[in-house]
């Protein structure tokens, strides 16, 4: 649920040219949008669209080519801590327990401890792992990682959480299981997610605002809001129709493409 | 909502199970018989060939063991040797762990920092590569030169063997260290000097244990030549003695005691790793 009265995320002119050897290529082509505070976008597209590669800008991890990211009305320089990434991978620090991996980031700005048992609590309750709160990383499930690591970033303060197919990795039944958790988390908590993943289905259950992706160069083709009502129900004909929707509109990008072998 | 989320792990979280601790005494015992039964044969066949050839060159294990007796707690021969077991482990291990401990305190930093800087990589990795294949024994004469004779030089030759392996290996682990976990440090908040010891160094840490396991064992093989360089006394002293004297006898049983110092040392380096890296399903070695 978007919040006008928090400063929105600004993507302007964003290009990313990257050489390999001596050719150039063009991943992401002046991409520009405006993401407002709380709400929950989706990225979506074919593979080599430039859909991580913008994420990982947005993140700080890359720096555009031209162009600018604007978070909480500054242009960024680098990682900050308004904007946490949640990688596909987890990357959950393996040598550090559920609970030190969670207050990580607070850590860092050396609170009294009683501060950062409070933070631990808090986070350890909000996805649900209290029982666990010991244990290393190479101990855990992989819908446990993925659950540590939104409570790593959330611990932080984010404001804007990126994640980069966080669930890609994860069987069907868990996959439903974090979507479902991730919705009342972003509820709670109203933060900004911006979502990158492969499937259509996953983008209409979750997001606000689909962002279809094009390949060669990357760009934003269309920019659809789902207004479907929350709680989704993956079976009703309302969501079929909006899931057919942009089914048809990111394969209508990618046509030309699939076509090319039968004209020859 | 708040009873949902709290409500979940039941449901959901199959972890996989911590590793069990089923101690199969059975199998331990094997395992110890099989392990100690090879040497015993060992044994055996070394006293039969020496009954059978009827060398005066090779001591029997007999003699061995009489030698080892006399060395540790004297009343045989009653000469320099006797009873001097604990003196000789001593020196030799002020010695090994000079040169390793130097080795480590020099080696891991500097292989943080070529892990991580790439100018410094550029800078020292070629001199390094040259430097690494030159034997230590090389350095023997010039270490005379550098420290005289005496246990300096003996800590030297040491910190050369064991340097290598350490560096190269933390070298190594901080090269092989997932570059997410860079980015996930840094979009935390943790930069500069906290990133090194925060996520370089632990990260580091299976590999450097490596590393430190490699150099100690080098690091008591070095001992003889370290102690070549004309010290009084240490196992190694002890073995060029008995060379020295024709007393075979003496050098087998320092060769023994070098071999049980450095196993015994190794099974201690091995339940600290095993503890420090008990995060690490990889690393039980």
């Amino acid at each position: 649920m978007p919040d006008l009265k928090r400063p929105p995320l600004i993507i302007r002119g964003v290009t990313k040219r990257f050489s390999v050897g001596d050719d150039e290529i063009e991943a992401l082509t002046r991409v520009d949008t405006t993401i407002e505070a709380g709400q929950f976008v989706c990225l979506i597209g074919a593979s080599g669209c430039g859909k991580s590669t913008l994420l990982r800008i947005v993140a700080g991890f890359d720096e555009p080519t031209t162009g600018e990211v604007i978070s909480q009305g500054k242009p960024i320089t680098g990682p900050g801590s308004d904007r946490g990434m949640v990688f596909q991978d987890y990357a959950l620090f393996p040598w550090m327990t559920v609970r030190d991996n969670i207050v990580f980031g607070p850590r860092q700005r050396r609170p009294p401890k009683a501060e950062i048992d409070d933070i631990a609590a808090e986070f350890l309750k909000l996805v649900g792992l209290e029982r666990f709160a010991d244990r290393y990383p190479s101990q855990l499930s992989g819908g446990m990682k993925q659950r540590v690591a939104i409570a790593r970033v959330l611990a932080n303060n984010a404001s804007t959480l990126l994640m980069d197919e966080p669930f890609g990795a994860l069987d069907a039944l868990t996959r439903e299981q974090l979507q479902h958790e991730l919705q009342q988390i972003w509820s709670r908590t109203g933060v900004t997610v911006i979502f990158v993943t492969h499937s259509v289905e996953e983008a209409v259950l979750l997001a606000d605002r689909v962002l279809v992706m094009s390949a060669g160069p990357g760009r934003i083709a269309n920019d659809i809001t789902i207004d479907l009502p929350r709680p989704r129900d993956v079976s009703s004909p309302e969501f079929n129709a909006v899931r057919r929707d942009v089914a048809r509109r990111l394969t209508s990008h990618l046509a030309p493409r699939a076509i090319e072998p039968a004209a020859h | 909502m708040n009873e949902h989320v709290t409500a979940l792990p039941e449901a959901t979280q199959s972890a996989p199970e911590a590793p069990r601790r089923r101690s199969l005494w059975g199998e331990k015992l094997a395992s110890i018989a099989l392990g100690a039964g090879f040497p015993i044969v060992l044994v055996l066949l070394w006293h039969y060939a020496v009954a059978i050839t009827g060398t005066r060159l090779i001591p029997s294990p007999r003699q061995v063991a009489v030698m080892m007796y006399d060395f540790s707690f004297g009343g045989i021969y009653d000469d320099a040797f006797s009873a001097t077991i604990l003196t000789h482990i001593w020196k030799s291990m002020t010695r090994v762990y000079g040169g390793f401990f130097l080795a480590a305190i020099v080696g891991i930093p500097l292989g943080l920092m070529i892990g991580r800087l790439k100018v410094l990589r550029q800078m020292l990795d070629p001199t390094i590569n040259v430097l690494r294949p030159i034997p230590v024994t090389a350095w023997l004469p010039l270490s005379m030169i550098f420290f005289g004779l005496g246990p300096n030089a003996a800590i030297f030759l040491v910190f050369l063997g064991a340097f290598y392996p350490i560096l190269l290996n933390t070298t190594f682990g901080v090269r092989s260290v997932d570059p997410r976990l860079f980015e996930a440090a840094a979009m935390l908040g943790c930069s500069g000097s906290a990133m090194f010891r925060q996520i370089v160094f632990p990260a580091a840490l299976p590999s450097i244990f490596n590393g430190l396991r490699i150099a100690h064992g080098f690091a008591w093989i070095l001992i003889v030549v370290g102690e070549m360089t004309g010290v009084p006394t240490g196992l190694g002293s002890v073995i060029m003695d008995g060379r020295t004297l024709s007393r075979t006898d003496l050098v087998v049983t320092g060769m023994i005691v070098i071999g049980a110092m450095g196993f015994v040392t190794d099974r201690i380096i091995v339940m600290i790793s095993n503890r420090v890296l008990s995060w690490s399903p990889q690393h039980h070695a």
